[in-house]
């Protein structure tokens, strides 16, 4: 293990497997804590790019429940999993109910599992702020494969496109409405689609249709997403999803738009650090700044527009060395 | 720096709400965890069956501010000095550990005695326990 002794002691704690550090970590982060910096900084260079398996798709479809089976799957094939997921936060409390760890089986002395709800205060998109970086610490604490659990609400949850490396999108017999979803979004995100609950009638039609659609959108990228049909309740095809995610981890490494998928999610990632910092910046400067609150005070009075303001107000980006 | 002020903004308060033992149901458990939701806190929903080893397993995964617990049956006496001995195992007796549910005042004052921080019985009316939970969450930070 390379400099270990160079790191800040919690990231040291982290990479050295204490699990308490690790969940304080991702609370530092979740709350803009300014001690998540540091840590964040020393532990990127030594986070393993691990698979991170997004599970979007509508309300109640069965993701958790799939999670829950997944990482059983995946311990006995000897594999570390981490799962953070992801619930709204509520627009008027800000408060949250997390209920994904329900149905998240004990697992109570299993080491190689970590389990994290998160909310996602405020975030458009399906995952909170803090879900990329919480995965990326994940990975620093050495789990082989990060689970991200997208809020459910369907056709908005496309966020997971900058984190994960593998979308699966989670759908129920009867599509119905959802081809609707899968038109408004989901579907171009999507690498393997999970038809769940096949217990139920309609299961084989849904994955025709599904096959259908599928064959309708050309793939850009040259991987031609998965259908993968499954039951918690049976409970079946739970091995087949995961070949189907490895096999589109495997496309990424053949194929080598892993280093291009990385990139974009790295600049996107880079570009949103930027806007926080200064849209934080800028809204602090607006209230303290006179020359800012005059500017602010001529748009109030209708002297000048809002665009012609913020055009003055554009800050330029340095780069710095 | 304006961060420290986005900081100083507040942080929602993290409980998790578990109802250990095999019996039983998880009505009265869910109206906590919806009340202390709105009341602007993040509620980790464990939900029934949960032992006392997954629950002080929970609670530093999630690494929550405080722990509730609701209490259907006398079995559960043996269960939650269990939960606050592990949390003590695992340095973690600073959580504070809130329970609710039909308790005989004899087990409660067990209970209590065992360091359990606040009991609520039937009576205990939604805004009793959210602001008990605020303020040992508070105290505990
Ligand atoms: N019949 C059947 N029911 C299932 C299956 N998988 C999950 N369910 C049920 O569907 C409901 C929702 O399951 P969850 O796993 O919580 O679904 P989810 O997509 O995580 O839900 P949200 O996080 O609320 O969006 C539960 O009542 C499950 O028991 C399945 O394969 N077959
Ligand atoms: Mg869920």
């Amino acid at each position: 293990m390379k400099g270990a002794r160079s790191l800040p002691p919690v990231a040291r704690a982290i990479v050295g497997g204490d699990r308490r550090a690790l969940a304080r970590a991702i609370t530092a982060i979740e709350n803009g804590d300014p001690g998540a910096g540091p840590v964040l900084k020393a532990l990127f260079s030594r986070a393993r790019q691990v698979p991170i398996v997004g599970v979007a798709g509508p309300l109640g479809v069965g993701k958790s429940s799939l999670l829950n089976l997944l990482v059983g799957h995946l311990r006995g094939l000897g594999r570390t999993v981490a799962v953070i997921a992801v619930d709204p936060s509520s627009p008027f409390s800000g408060g949250s109910v997390l209920g994904d760890r329900i149905r998240f089986e004990g697992r109570a002395d299993d080491p190689g599992v970590f389990f994290r709800s998160m909310a996602s205060r405020g975030a458009a998109g399906g995952v909170a702020a803090a879900t990329l970086e919480a995965a990326r610490v994940l990975a620093a604490a050495g789990f082989d494969i990060i689970l991200v659990e997208t809020v459910g609400s369907g056709q908005v949850d496309v966020a997971i496109r900058e984190i994960a490396t593998t979308r699966v999108v989670v759908l129920v017999p009867h599509l119905g409405d959802e081809v609707q979803t899968l038109k408004a979004g989901l579907f171009e995100i999507a690498d393997v689609f999970c038809v769940n609950k096949t217990d139920l009638p309609g299961a084989d039609s849904a994955q025709r249709d599904l096959a259908d659609l599928v064959a309708m959108f050309p793939a850009g990228s040259g991987w031609v997403p998965r259908i993968v049909g499954t039951s918690t309740t049976v409970p079946r095809g739970i091995a087949e999803l995961w070949e189907a995610i490895q096999a589109h981890e495997s496309f990424l490494d053949s194929s080598g738009t892993r280093r291009a998928g990385e990139r974009h999610r790295l600049a996107t990632e880079i570009v949103g650090l930027v806007r926080d910092r200064v849209g934080r910046e800028l809204t602090h400067q607006l209230e303290r700044d006179a020359d800012l609150r005059r500017l602010l005070d001529r748009v109030v009075a209708r002297e000048i527009d809002p665009r012609t303001a913020a055009e003055r107000l554009r800050p330029t980006v340095r780069r710095q060395s | 720096m304006p961060d420290s002020e986005a900081l100083a903004k507040s942080h929602p308060i993290r409980v998790l709400i578990a109802k250990p033992g095999l019996d039983g149901h998880d009505r009265g458990a869910k109206v906590v965890a919806r009340a202390l939701r709105d009341a602007g806190m993040e509620v980790i929903y464990a939900g029934l069956r949960q032992t006392p080893e997954e629950i002080v397993r929970a609670a530093l995964e999630e690494d929550v501010d405080l722990i509730g617990l609701s209490i259907l049956s006398g079995a559960h006496m043996a269960l939650i000095p269990r939960v606050l001995t592990l949390l003590k195992k695992n340095k973690a007796a600073s959580i504070p550990v809130f329970a609710g549910g039909i308790i005989p005042d004899e087990d409660a004052r067990k209970l209590r005695a065992a360091g359990v921080r606040a009991i609520f019985g039937p009576g205990a009316s939604l805004e009793q326990i959210v602001s008990t939970a605020q303020k040992l969450a508070r105290s505990a930070a």
